[in-house]
């Protein structure tokens, strides 16, 4: 069966090819940022294998490449933009075949998979369905675009790198707040956040209530950078005792209501790097809150209408 | 109260704009402390949780595929393909995606968008593209708006539209939760209840959009084409 395993085998070969061709790169070698693809591509391929302190110690060597002197980003592009444009008119429209490759080779292999786990033809992993299809798709996506793009066989590696390179250590961000979010719950964090909240929050009438919750469950995503993490401790602490025990709502629109407000936080907060800062780099945007500050209106805007619905509904 | 220890210090280094990378080890470390483990345990939890997290990093897989397509000219290609509809400008590609975005992510098809796989290789060339044909060379700042913009749009059309979906994680989450303290609910039940915010999220994008759009048109001197276009007439 083929499940994560081999997938991040994939992963770890693509960041090792990364930090070859930095040593080896013609004119500007990157040291830096070699050593660090190579310590994720050794994480990757072998992460299994090192025990605990071993990855303690490999997360702590990737923290100090990163922090002394930080990664550089690419001198410059691998093709100029007269060549580009060139290349655009000469492809045309048969450029849009292997991008939509990409995404639609994803869903339908994640649907497929599926079904063909639940019918007792387990080839891959149904619970790593969509990982598994994503790294087919990019394979089904380059040798499609490789030959009708006429591209040259070592390109998918150099320009992979320059892309992974102008992201820099943001591309371990995320992986890096979701440990933290670990080492968080293993402490209980969560938990003395909710009692705080609860105490903090006088919630004695409907409305103190659900303000308190609603206002809660956005505030603890800000901080903790996922509302899935905030959800139970709110909830416990906030939206079942008082909305629904006490005051009689019903759970199935507090609980949706309460996680959607939770969503509006995520949309405010750097703490969730995949979405906020990681396209902030991926954009090349040298302000990297700039993601966050166009999302902020529409997410605050949300919240109150949240608030004011969860007021009207949950009593119906 | 020892253990929020760790969120002042996230808090602390992202207002102080360090690199979040020490930033988030410090917190783990002092959290990790703040709970009684020693130094060497506090380091095999985090390992460990970086470990099983790897997960999350997967996605870069997709950078060599958008590489070469950028390679090929892909971008280019996407603008030239927007700036000959006339009709489409910034704000309403951005919002035809948006609903686009929505919709396949209430269908449960949230892999369709994503920001290495759409965003950066089409939807930001192409939201460019269209105030560029009407505008000329932009300007540093709206250069850099249209490009957060096409970001954000792909986030909140996927977070309002995820949710309609009743397979979802965080609706498994939720019946999983409830079920756990003696509620029963369906999961269509939930979903159902996310269909007020999908709407208000997209009426109040749809509108944020518009606006920006006419700020743009504003800001930048109406409707002008690049003078080359009349000249060649």
């Amino acid at each position: 069966m083929i499940g994560l395993h081999e997938v991040y085998d994939l992963a770890g070969l693509m960041f090792a090819a990364y930090a070859v061709l930095g040593v080896l790169g013609a004119g500007q070698r990157r040291w830096k940022n070699s050593a660090f693809w190579a310590l994720l591509a050794l994480s990757f391929l072998a992460g299994d294998a090192l025990g605990d302190f071993g990855n303690g110690l490999l997360v702590l060597a990737l923290v100090l490449l990163a922090s002394l002197g930080g990664l550089k980003p690419p001198t410059s592009a691998n093709t100029s933009d007269a060549q580009r444009l060139s290349s655009a008119r000469r492809w045309g429209d048969r450029l849009f075949v292997p991008a939509l490759m990409l995404p639609l080779v994803t869903v339908l292999g994640t649907i497929l998979f599926k079904k063909l786990a639940a019918a007792g033809h387990p080839i891959v992993d149904p619970a790593q369905a969509t990982l598994v299809s994503l790294a087919l798709a990019v394979i089904v996506s380059l040798s499609i675009a490789l030959p009708l793009l006429r591209q040259p066989w070592a390109s998918p590696l150099q320009e992979g790198r320059r892309l992974i390179d102008s992201v820099g250590w943001a591309a371990v961000l995320p992986q890096m707040l979701a440990a933290l979010g670990a080492v968080f719950a293993m402490a209980g964090v969560g938990q003395v956040v909710g009692d705080l909240a609860s105490r903090a929050m006088p919630a004695d009438s409907r409305l103190a209530a659900v303000v308190a919750y609603t206002l809660g469950m956005a505030a603890f995503t800000l901080v903790m950078g996922n509302a899935f993490a905030a959800f139970p401790v709110m909830t416990a602490g906030i939206g079942l005792p008082l909305i629904v025990q006490r005051f009689g709502g019903d759970p199935a629109i507090m609980a949706a209501i309460g996680m959607l407000s939770g969503f509006c936080g995520t949309l405010m907060t750097p703490m969730a790097a995949n979405f906020n800062l990681v396209p902030a780099a991926l954009l090349e945007l040298p302000d990297r809150n700039a993601v966050i500050k166009a999302q902020l209106p529409t997410a605050l805007l949300l919240l109150a209408f949240n608030t004011v619905a969860m007021y009207v509904l949950v009593w119906r | 109260m020892l253990k929020l220890l760790g969120i002042a210090v996230i808090v602390a280094g992202f207002a102080l704009r360090l690199n979040p990378l020490p930033v988030i080890a410090a917190a783990a470390l002092v959290t990790g402390l703040a709970a009684g483990l020693d130094v060497v345990a506090v380091i095999s939890a985090f390992g460990k949780a970086f470990n099983e997290s790897r997960y999350v990093s997967i996605v870069w897989l997709v950078l060599p595929v958008i590489g070469v397509l950028e390679r090929a000219g892909l971008r280019e290609r996407a603008g030239t393909l927007v700036s000959k509809l006339k009709l489409l400008t910034t704000g309403r590609l951005l919002g035809i995606y948006f609903v686009l975005r929505q919709a396949t992510a209430a269908m449960g098809l949230t892999s369709l968008g994503g920001h290495p796989q759409m965003v950066r290789p089409l939807v930001a060339p192409m939201a460019l593209a269209a105030a560029e044909s009407r505008f000329g060379v932009l300007p540093r700042f709206w250069h850099e708006r249209i490009r957060a913009h096409a970001a954000a749009a792909d986030n909140i059309a996927n977070f309002f539209g995820e949710d309609i979906f009743i397979a979802i994680g965080s609706i498994l989450l939720m019946k999983g939760f409830l079920e756990q303290n003696g509620i029963r609910v369906e999961p269509l039940q939930l979903s159902l209840w996310a269909i007020p915010t999908a709407l208000a999220a997209l009426l109040i994008h749809g509108l944020r959009l518009a606006l920006f759009e006419r700020r743009l048109a504003r800001d930048l001197g109406g409707v002008k084409p690049a003078a080359d276009e009349d000249a060649a007439r």
